[in-house]
C-alpha cells in the first residue's frame, strides 16, 4: 500500500510541522490556513497583541474565550462590534475563514 | 588542570570572549559617536538591530527583549541609550555603543510606549495592563513614581505618553475619555492635572516639536482634542469636529498613529480615521484648511524635516503602498508598491533619506528622500519600529 505509506507520512509530516489545522473536519485547505494564521497573529494581532494576550482591544486567547460558541465569534469577527473598534472583516473574509479563525482562536494555545 | 595553569588561562578565556563578543573592537578600531546609528525592532523574535544611518549596515543584532510588537523607543541625551518598551510591559535600555543589553525589567502585564522627560532622568511608560503610567530613573530603571489611571470604570489602559518642557508628561486615557498632565518638576512625586471629556476613545496623541501643543486623535468620535501647555489653567479643546461628516467610517484594521506626526511648513498633517484621507490642519488656527484622498487608511503621515513632502502607509489589507504628497500642491505625487506590509517611515535627521520597514520581506528600505530612488536594503527579521538616535533631541519622540 505505498500509497497510504505515503498519506501517513504526509499526515506524520504535517503533525511534525506543527500543521495549523485546528479542527480534524477543517474544510480550509493548508495553505490557507496558514495564511490565516499569519492574519490572526499579525494583523488581529495590531490590536489584540500578537500573542493574542491583548491590547487596545480584549484578551482573545483561548482560557479567556472558553465556551464561546464558534458561530458566535465568526459573527463578531465578520460583522465588528458596534460602537468598538473590532472592525467587520467580511470585505477580507469568507464566512467558512471566520470560522476558521474562530477555532483556532478557541483551541490554540501556543503563545 | 593544575591550578596555575587555570589561572593564566582564565584571562586569555575572557579576552577571547570578549573579542568573539565584539566588546574588544572597540580598542582595535576608532573611537565613534552614536549620533548616527539608530535600532530597528524585529517584532516576531525579540530582538534589535543597531544600524549605522550613513552606512546602511547592521552593526549589532540584540536578542532578549520580550514580546515587541508594537514596540517603540526613546533615547538618552548622550545618545548612547535607547530605551525599547517592548508590549508584555518589558523595559530594555540598550547601550548602541557596545550592543549589549546595559539594563532591562518587567515593569507591567502590557504596554504601549513610552517617553523621556526634558532633562533625560525621567522614563515613562504607558501601561493597558495594569492601566497607568510607570516612570523610572533614566539611569538605573528604579521606579520613581506610579501613576494609576484610576477612573469611574476601574483603571483605564493609557495612551498617547508623550514628554512635554518642564519635566512633564501629558497622556490620555482610553476607557476614560481623559487626558492627564503629571508634572515631576518638583522631584519624584508629580502633580497631576486631570482633564475629563476630551472625547470618546483618544487612541493616540503627538506633542508639537515646539513641545506647546498635545493632540489626541478620537477613536469614538469624528474630531480631535489640543491642549495648549502654555496656558494654565489647561483646557481641552475640540478640532477638526465632524471631519467625518457624519458618514459611516470605513473599517479600521490599524490604528492610525500620530507620533509620527507631520508639521508641513505652516499646517499639520493627520490621518483620518475610517476615512481614506489625510487631514490639513493650520498650525495657528487649528482649523482644517483641507484634506486629500489617498490611497488607503492611513497609518502613519510623516512629513520629511523639511516639510516639503508627507510619505504615507496604510493599514492592512493595503498595506504594500506607499504615497508620498507634496505640501504645497496636497497632491500624491509618487506611489510605488514598495513590498508587502510597510511598517513604518523614519527620516534622517535633515531628510535626505527614508528608512522604510517593510515586515513580510524581512527588509528594510533605504531611499533617496529626492529621487526616491532605493538605495540599500538592510537586512532584518519581520521589521516593525525603526528609531534614529537623534530622536533624542527632539521633544515628542
Amino acid at each position: 500500500m505505498p500509497g497510504r505509506l505515503l498519506l501517513v507520512c504526509i499526515l506524520l509530516l504535517a503533525c511534525a510541522l506543527g500543521s495549523a489545522a485546528p479542527s480534524a473536519a477543517d474544510p480550509i485547505a493548508s495553505p490557507r490556513a496558514r495564511e490565516l494564521e499569519r492574519l490572526v497573529r499579525q494583523d488581529c494581532g495590531s490590536c489584540h497583541g500578537m500573542t493574542l494576550k491583548g491590547g487596545l482591544g480584549p484578551d482573545i486567547r483561548a482560557e479567556r474565550l472558553a465556551g464561546s460558541d464558534p458561530a458566535s465569534l465568526a459573527a463578531i469577527i465578520l460583522d465588528g462590534v458596534p460602537g468598538k473598534p473590532m472592525p467587520p472583516w467580511r470585505p477580507l473574509l469568507s464566512e467558512s475563514d471566520a470560522l476558521w479563525i474562530a477555532n483556532y482562536l478557541l483551541t490554540e494555545t501556543k503563545p | 588542570m593544575k591550578p596555575a595553569l587555570r589561572v593564566l588561562l582564565a584571562p586569555a578565556l575572557i579576552i577571547a570572549l570578549l573579542l568573539s563578543a565584539g566588546l574588544g573592537n572597540a580598542g582595535q578600531t576608532s573611537l565613534r559617536g552614536t549620533g548616527d546609528l539608530g535600532i530597528v525592532i524585529e517584532r516576531a523574535s525579540g530582538s534589535v538591530l543597531v544600524i549605522d544611518a550613513s552606512a546602511h549596515k547592521t552593526i549589532f543584532r540584540i536578542e532578549g527583549l520580550g514580546d515587541l510588537s508594537h514596540a517603540s523607543a526613546v533615547f538618552s541625551r548622550d545618545e548612547r541609550y535607547a530605551f525599547v518598551f517592548g508590549r508584555d510591559g518589558g523595559l530594555t535600555k540598550v547601550d548602541i555603543l557596545t550592543g549589549t543589553i546595559a539594563k532591562r525589567i518587567m515593569q507591567a502585564g502590557n504596554s504601549i510606549g513610552g517617553a523621556i522627560s526634558d532633562d533625560g532622568k525621567l522614563v515613562a511608560v504607558a501601561n493597558y495592563e495594569p492601566g497607568g503610567v510607570t516612570v523610572f530613573d533614566a539611569e538605573t530603571l528604579e521606579l520613581v513614581a506610579e501613576v494609576a489611571a484610576t477612573w469611574s470604570g476601574g483603571r483605564s489602559k493609557v495612551v498617547g505618553l508623550e514628554d512635554a518642557p518642564g519635566r512633564r508628561f501629558a497622556f490620555s486615557l482610553w476607557d476614560a475619555g481623559e487626558t492627564w498632565v503629571a508634572d515631576f518638576s518638583t522631584g519624584h512625586a508629580p502633580k497631576i492635572t486631570k482633564l475629563a471629556n476630551i472625547g470618546k476613545m483618544p487612541y493616540d496623541a503627538l506633542v508639537t516639536g515646539s513641545g506647546r501643543h498635545y493632540i489626541a486623535g478620537l477613536y469614538g468620535e469624528d474630531g480631535l482634542t489640543v491642549i495648549d501647555l502654555w496656558q494654565s489653567p489647561l483646557v481641552p479643546r475640540r478640532i477638526l469636529n465632524g471631519y467625518g461628516r457624519g458618514e459611516e467610517k470605513l473599517p479600521v484594521y490599524k490604528m492610525p498613529h500620530l507620533e509620527g506626526w507631520a508639521l508641513a511648513g505652516d499646517r499639520f498633517v493627520l490621518p483620518a480615521v475610517g476615512r481614506h484621507e489625510v487631514l490639513w490642519v493650520d498650525a495657528r488656527s487649528f482649523e482644517e484648511v483641507g484634506r486629500t484622498k489617498v490611497h488607503g487608511q492611513p497609518v502613519f503621515a510623516v512629513a520629511r524635516p523639511d516639510g516639503r513632502h508627507v510619505w504615507v502607509n496604510f493599514a492592512h489589507p493595503l498595506n504594500d503602498m506607499i504615497q508620498v504628497i507634496d505640501t504645497l500642491s496636497g497632491t500624491v505625487v509618487r506611489e510605488w508598491k514598495a513590498g508587502p506590509a510597510i511598517l513604518h517611515i523614519e527620516f534622517s535627521p535633515r531628510g535626505n533619506e527614508v528608512f522604510v520597514s517593510v515586515r513580510d520581506a524581512n527588509v528594510v528600505h533605504v531611499y533617496d528622500a529626492g529621487t526616491f530612488a532605493k538605495k540599500a536594503e538592510i537586512a532584518a527579521q519581520n521589521p516593525s519600529g525603526i528609531f534614529l538616535a537623534a530622536r533624542a533631541h527632539k521633544t515628542g519622540l
